[in-house]
């Protein structure tokens, strides 16, 4: 195939790519997007084995390759669970983040194949790109493997932090840029490796102080660094649809990273650094605990508050995804809707592990999407609603955002469930959330605090609703 | 003076971003998710490059180095292009509109 048509043809993969992004903008076009996704990639690697001098013995090592890795994919993509796609998502981004990696190595080896130049005498443009790529690759690989072990727990999720950390970082950091600098000059291996190997410590190091709950702007962070380590190898090997794409996640994994953090009120950098959440919660707070009185109930008084209201709001956290409530909860809303309670569902912007993640939960558990709102479209609609069933969220409904200044949560947007007529809140105990600050929402007197299980609790209410 | 062909991808770079990034805000916060698998997806593209390693020779017929780590790398953009469309395609599947009151 001659160079013009294959890079035309890529270019092709790049628009069906962003058409692919863009008909996620509603759920009705999104499935048509996943097509147009899957016809691109369908094209890029037709494109790529035509355009390579194909001889038999490694056509048949590529066939079982390809087969292995599809088996494998396929069967992933069909067993896992619904709460496990964080953990799923990081898994995926270290495979991209190894794959670039490789390439590059591939392509340090043998660059006459890539058309770069010959071996340790590439192109310098090519040597620089292929450095940034790699560097990324790298640094994307092992950053996204400590984030799958936080989420599947094979690894605490408290922050591992130790003196000097952000120095080491810089040091290692600056290590990286000489060595790519260094590379133009000297295309030894021993430097190349030596880059790689920096970059594989740096992507560890930079993940491990971050605490387990901000794993949604890490996994977006990642998502968007596995876009610019494939864009970085576009570059290298000088091919549209990569460069395209490359940009495309990059952009995409930065403006999640951005929504996340603006749902927590944190700027970036200080996500970053890391180490949050390892405040023990400060005496005072503990004290009022015991202080102040709480009106607890049990399923009968809820159930009798929902099935007499006019509207209910539900508002779910990630603590229902844990305890699995999600379809318990789907069946108490049916009994509501028949009592002809008006139910909607409102969706803090971080109330999963990942974007987006609670509104997947609660569309497998058949939860229609147009039932579900998210906080800025919701907000107004609490006063005048009579109860608002708060599940496994805590920190998101805290009114101490709004009041506080000196509350580490203090300017975070919140769901204000208080101005509900009544809030009935489940919760295993009286534990503050994972800000380590006390929920002013449990003193109220409009507050009606459900002690049990997220699922149990639920359960029990469906059958007082009968 | 002739123009460097490096030029012309950095503008196809520079200009994408601006594309992902109106696309990107334009997605429903509700398939953020989805958009996130689908992202990874397609970032496997990289499997391109993949296939070249595989692919390239020096001497003839003997598998070199670099063919195995294209090997691998192949492996690997192949889980995440099935894992990732098929995981999307599985999520998508569940978003469905309210049903009629007809029960």
């Amino acid at each position: 195939m001659s160079a013009n048509l294959s890079s035309v043809l890529f270019l092709i993969t790049g628009i069906l790519f962003i058409l692919a992004l863009r008909g996620l903008s509603s759920p009705e076009t999104s499935r048509m997007g996943n097509f147009f996704g899957i016809t691109g990639m369908i094209l890029a690697i037709v494109i790529s084995i035509l355009s390579v001098d194909i001889f038999f013995s490694n056509l048949i090592y590529f066939i079982i390759a390809l087969s292995i890795g599809g088996i494998i994919g396929g069967i992933i993509a069909f067993k896992i669970p619904m709460t496990a796609m964080p953990q799923l998502v990081a898994g995926f981004h270290s495979l991209v983040g190894l794959a670039a990696v490789l390439v590059a190595v591939s392509a340090y080896y043998s660059p006459d194949s890539f058309g770069l130049g010959i071996f340790q005498n590439i192109k310098t443009a090519s040597i620089i790109e292929m450095g940034l790529g790699v560097s990324i690759g790298a640094i994307t690989f092992t950053g996204s493997i400590i984030a799958f072990m936080k989420l599947q727990g094979l690894m605490s999720g408290s922050p591992i932090t130790f003196p000097g950390q952000h120095y080491l970082n810089a040091v290692l950091g600056i290590l990286i840029i000489s060595l790519i600098g260094y590379l133009i000059v000297n295309q030894s291996t021993q430097v190349f490796w030596m880059l790689i190997i920096a970059s594989l410590l740096i992507g560890f190091l930079i993940i491990i102080p971050i605490g387990g709950a901000d794993m949604p702007v890490v996994i977006s962070m990642l998502n968007s660094y596995s876009g610019w380590a494939a864009a970085g190898i576009g570059f290298t090997l000088e091919n549209t649809a990569l460069i395209i794409t490359g940009a495309l996640v990059g952009s995409s994994g930065a403006i999640l990273s951005y929504i996340m953090c603006k749902g927590m009120n944190r700027s970036f950098l200080n996500v970053i650094l890391g180490g949050f959440g390892t405040d023990s919660v400060s005496s005072n707070t503990k004290e009022k605990t015991e202080q102040k009185p709480v009106k607890s109930g049990n399923a009968e008084d809820a159930a009798f508050l929902m099935k007499n209201a006019s509207s209910v709001i539900i508002v779910p956290g990630y603590g229902m995804a844990v305890a699995q409530a999600q379809h318990a909860l789907r069946e108490m809303v049916d009994k509501l809707k028949k009592n002809e309670v008006k139910v909607s569902y409102a969706i803090h912007p971080v109330a999963g592990r990942m974007p987006g993640h609670m509104n997947v939960l609660l569309a497998e558990a058949n939860v229609p999407y147009d039932e579900v709102f998210e906080l800025d479209d919701i907000n107004n609609n609490f006063a005048n609603t009579d109860v608002a069933y708060v599940i496994g969220a805590n920190d998101v409904t805290n009114p101490v955002a709004k009041t506080d200044p000196k509350s580490p949560i203090y300017g975070m947007p919140v769901l204000d469930v208080e101005k509900c007529k009544s809030v009935l809140f489940v919760k295993r105990s009286m534990s503050p959330g994972y800000a380590g600050v006390d929920n002013e929402l449990f003193y109220r007197d409009n507050t009606l605090m459900l002690f049990a299980d997220a699922k149990k609790m639920t359960e029990d209410i469906v059958k007082h609703l009968d | 003076m002739e123009i460097d062909p490096f030029i012309f991808r950095l503008s196809i770079f520079i200009l994408s971003i601006f594309i992902g990034y109106f696309v990107v805000w334009s997605v429903t916060p509700s398939l953020h998710t989805p958009l996130m698998s689908v992202t990874n997806a397609i970032s496997s593209v990289i499997i391109v490059g993949a296939i070249i390693a595989s692919f390239s020779s020096i001497d003839g017929n003997s598998i070199s180095f670099s063919n195995i780590l294209g090997f691998i790398a192949v492996t690997l953009a192949a889980i995440n292009i099935f894992g990732g469309f098929l995981v999307t395609q599985r999520m998508l599947q569940m978003y469905k509109k309210k049903e009629k009151k007809n029960k």
